[in-house]
């Protein structure tokens, strides 16, 4: 199968709408990106403390299981049973000693391996496999598996590189900052959006629409295009950090900006301001940081609202979009009563997040039949050379998003800038 | 055993509930509650572990009030239009002060501007009514969530 694409442009300032919805497309991106060598987001090691604890997941659309072995060691595998593909776990999280599928009651071995066949030699000398069958080929298909500042990666690739080498300074920096102490999961939310995963991708990317698209971090200063922010990528550009610095503008500054009629700081008020209030937990007095993993994650401070997400791809139509979010072991109540406040700011219902789905969804819908020659224009920032930015509008880190999708997926142009 | 009445207006209070926020009547919904009201969505996952993260938390009237300031002027979200059907209604409990805990179960769908529909959520309130003059009100309404993989997105309350 090779795919063949015309780039209008080899900085991928202009993107084909129909990479987002052709079938083959995603078929490949299930190969070479999801379940090729790249480091997925699996899960936090705080959500599995104990021997037995597991959790399920997808990595792109692979159904995985991740547990905690007896000697404290992780391991990840597909959650399909050797036999016949059933789902080997059935439930989202518990603790076992052994994973047994429900419909030939095989069983596994928290390492994977298979232990267990029911009449494997028959009953009475009749039935059952011949003399030759060998449990040891049969085991659960493994990912290797890294663990970073506590948070639990998965590959299916032997060829991925160390996991340190493929965060990249940039994103190990962040990671460090943010997972700077032992986590308390305080809880899941999770959407269904419908809509291509890889327009969520760009949209973490995109700083451009942060503060046009979320009109309740303008209102209320949250996160303006006047701060003082930027982008900043690892060296490959396939990672991003989006940063801001609260307090770094001031209304009057905005206004300039955005003109009268756009904002309206002065009109509205909210009676609780107990929502916007920054408590400064970092050396550095950033409001705003959130990193975005290639290919499936995302971590984030806004405020104090501290959370991963986690994309699982659903097709070409559609993504889940799963929110973790967590505090520290030693915050005091009336700091977790302020994550949990400030938590009204994202998820499905957030004030600051709640548009990101539906522009994704009628961007997915109004894109779908075009032909081959219409594409999307990413052009804010600039064009050509991928690099970092200190200023907040722009979009160049979807083109880099784009530089690192077509190296694996092997469509790069001619002269690709990478 | 509670008195037919009561029964009656914590029927009505119900359903003037669904019929606020399917009329998009946002700002009488906010006067079922009385002052010192809680209001909060919270996915059924959380729920069973004991977890406390909601899909909307607002402490007290005024942050719900907040919401719906912030939902007229500073968010965008899907054209749709919602229709809660509230039903199972068990008057469950005499609070010490007065007033009662009850719970119901609701599904609620939506419908897009082009006419298309789907069941958007399900789950159960688990609520607290009191006397507020002659009305009575909410004081407590926690909306659990059953199918708590939110489609498309969550603007309008449940």
């Amino acid at each position: 199968m090779s795919l063949n694409v015309e780039w209008q442009r080899s900085d991928y300032s202009r993107v084909p709408y129909w990479l987002y919805h052709d079938p083959d497309v995603y078929a490949r991106e299930q190969e070479l990106i999801f379940r090729g060598p790249t480091w997925s987001y699996l899960c936090l090691e705080a959500e599995m403390p104990e021997p037995g604890d597991f959790r399920t997941t997808w990595v792109g659309d692979t159904p995985v299981l991740v547990n905690r072995d007896r000697d404290g060691t992780i391991h990840a595998m597909v959650n399909r049973c050797a036999h016949r593909g059933a789902a080997v776990c059935r439930h989202a999280h518990g603790n076992t000693k052994v994973h047994t599928c429900i419909y030939h009651r095989w069983s596994y071995d928290l390492s994977g391996e298979l232990i267990g066949i029911p009449f494997q030699r028959g009953i009475g000398g009749q039935g059952g496999m011949d003399d030759d069958f060998d449990k040891t080929e049969h085991s659960l298909r493994r990912l290797r598996v890294a663990c970073y500042k506590g948070i639990v990666f998965g590959t299916f690739s032997a060829a991925t590189e160390p996991i340190e080498d493929y965060l990249g300074p940039m994103m190990c920096g962040h990671i460090s900052r943010l997972m700077c102490k032992p986590l308390r999961v305080l809880g899941y939310q999770r959407q269904s959006i419908h809509g291509n995963w890889k327009l969520y991708l760009e949209n973490l990317r995109d700083t451009y629409h942060a503060s046009l698209l979320h009109e309740f971090l303008v209102t209320f200063g949250l996160d303006r295009a006047t701060q003082k922010g930027g982008v900043e990528m690892d060296a490959r550009h396939r990672h991003n950090l989006t940063y801001a610095h609260a307090g770094s503008d001031s209304d009057a500054d905005a206004k300039a900006a955005y003109g009268d009629h756009q904002l309206n700081s002065d009109k509205l008020t909210l009676r609780d301001p107990r929502l916007l209030e920054f408590r400064q937990e970092y050396e550095d007095d950033r409001n705003l940081a959130i990193s975005t993993m290639f290919p499936n994650a995302s971590f984030q401070q806004l405020n104090n609202s501290l959370a991963t997400r986690q994309v699982q791809s659903k097709g070409i139509d559609a993504f889940d979009l799963v929110w973790t979010y967590f505090g520290y072991a030693d915050d005091d109540a009336d700091m977790t009563d302020h994550r949990l406040r400030q938590l009204n700011l994202f998820g499905p219902g957030g004030l600051v997040s709640m548009e990101d789905a539906e522009a994704i969804e009628i961007a997915h819908r109004a894109s779908r039949h075009e032909g081959p020659d219409a594409a999307a224009v990413i052009e804010v920032g600039g064009k050509g050379e991928i690099s970092d930015r200190a200023y907040r509008v722009n979009d160049v880190p979807i083109r880099g998003f784009w530089s690192y999708y077509a190296e694996l997926m092997d469509i790069e142009p001619e002269g690709a800038v990478r | 055993m509670i008195a037919a009445e009561l029964r009656f207006a914590i029927d009505d209070l119900f359903a003037d509930y669904g019929a606020c926020l399917d009329n998009d009547r946002l700002e009488d919904w906010l006067e079922l509650f009385s002052e010192d009201c809680v209001y909060k969505i919270v996915p059924r996952e959380n729920a069973e572990l004991g977890l406390p993260v909601t899909l909307m938390l607002c402490e007290n009237k005024n942050m719900l009030r907040d919401r719906i300031v912030s939902l007229r002027q500073a968010n965008e979200y899907s054209v749709h239009t919602d229709k809660h059907l509230i039903t199972n209604v068990r008057v469950k409990d005499t609070t010490d002060d007065g007033g009662y805990s009850v719970e119901a179960n609701y599904t609620m769908y939506q419908a897009d501007n082009e006419g298309s529909g789907s069941l958007y959520s399900f789950g159960t309130y688990i609520d607290e009514v009191v006397h507020d003059g002659d009305a009575v009100k909410f004081r407590r309404k926690i909306v659990i969530v059953d199918n708590w993989s939110i489609p498309h997105m969550l603007s309008t309350p449940i």
